[in-house]
């Protein structure tokens, strides 16, 4: 295919695009207008009926908690499936299981590690607040457990990569990312077992605003966090070890 | 709309296309990061702050590391040829 055709095709397509794109524009309702029911619903009825005052956390981890468990279970299969593409290969070997001084950045300092070890105990309270606080706050297990997650990072990021392996071995990390993705699984076999319907909620829901409140949800909350931090750090952590451990023979 | 809103959505307008005209990967990855904070920014006056939490660490900590460790091994693959 020539260039003038491929151009031809492109320009064609995209006015396509614009032209359909402008008609349902159109259609759309007016600048902060929704025209759906059940939000206006939600809004009115949720903290009476869940006891959470952060209603997108009541939304995601109680009236829809079964889309969570599908989302979750993705995040869990794209980071075993990244383990399972970089995994250790012939022709390949690592330095040494250890390498023998930490890594450091071109560009990196004394002042920069200084600063991000500082960093790493407080970003980790704040990931724990914010999976603990999903319910009353804006936050949750997603949110949070990233944020967990960052903060063992920092200690990489300050060029202590040997640290970082130490703080947070593989096997931890599988075993956060199993046991987290398991744990959600658990409270819906919970719901099934003591209220008869998968995921209902089936603990005493508290008074609003109480850190003990709104049943499973901060349950279903802690361990998506777990399982949120111990993902994304062991994606991190195969990456990292690609481009530093690992090398072709 | 708010002139907020409306600087918010700017910001996003003017920073996806800046994300493409990087053309080298380095500094691609870096104007990733600086666009995802931007959408942060953009989720938050949007009043979705749910969003906007996990916005901020995903595209201005995991995505560009990702991106550059990718990079920096291809190189080095690169350089054993």
């Amino acid at each position: 295919m020539t260039r003038p055709v491929r151009l031809g095709l492109f320009l064609t397509g995209m006015a396509a695009l614009a032209a359909t794109l402008a008609v349902a524009v159109g259609d759309l309702p007016g600048f902060g207008h929704y025209p759906g029911p059940y939000g206006t619903i939600i809004a009115r009825t949720g903290v009476a009926a869940r006891h959470g005052t952060d209603l997108v956390t009541t939304v995601n981890f109680d009236y829809r908690v079964f889309d969570t468990l599908g989302e979750e279970f993705i995040l869990f299969t794209a980071v075993l499936g990244v383990a399972l593409v970089l995994r250790r290969r012939r022709g390949e070997e690592r330095t040494s299981e250890e390498p023998p001084e930490e890594h450091h950045f071109p560009g990196s300092s004394s002042a920069l590690g200084a600063i991000g070890l500082a960093l790493v105990g407080p970003v980790l309270v704040l990931g724990a607040w914010v999976v603990t606080h999903g319910h009353l706050t804006p936050g949750g297990g997603f949110q949070g457990g990233v944020v967990l997650a960052a903060a063992i990072l920092i200690v990489f990021l300050a060029g202590e990569y040997v640290a970082m392996k130490r703080v947070a071995p593989h096997a931890a990390l599988e075993l956060a990312e199993a046991s987290g993705a398991a744990g959600l699984a658990l409270v819906g076999l919970g719901g099934l077992i003591f209220a008869g319907v998968f995921f209902k909620n089936f603990i005493s829901l508290g008074s609003p605003g109480a850190i003990l409140s709104a049943g499973t949800i901060p349950i279903g909350n802690l361990a998506v966090g777990i399982e949120v931090a111990g993902a994304f750090l062991m994606l991190w952590t195969e990456f990292s070890d690609q481009a530093l451990v690992v090398r072709s023979r | 709309m708010t002139a907020l809103q409306g600087g918010a959505l700017a910001l996003v307008a003017v920073g996806a296309p800046l994300v493409v005209l990087a053309r080298e990967p380095t500094r691609q990855a870096l104007c990733a990061g600086v666009f995802g904070t931007a959408l942060a920014i953009l989720f938050f006056i949007f009043q979705a702050a749910d969003v906007a939490l996990s916005q901020i660490v995903i595209s201005a900590v995991g995505l560009p590391l990702m991106i550059l460790l990718a990079w920096a091994k291809i190189r080095e693959d690169e350089a054993d040829e």
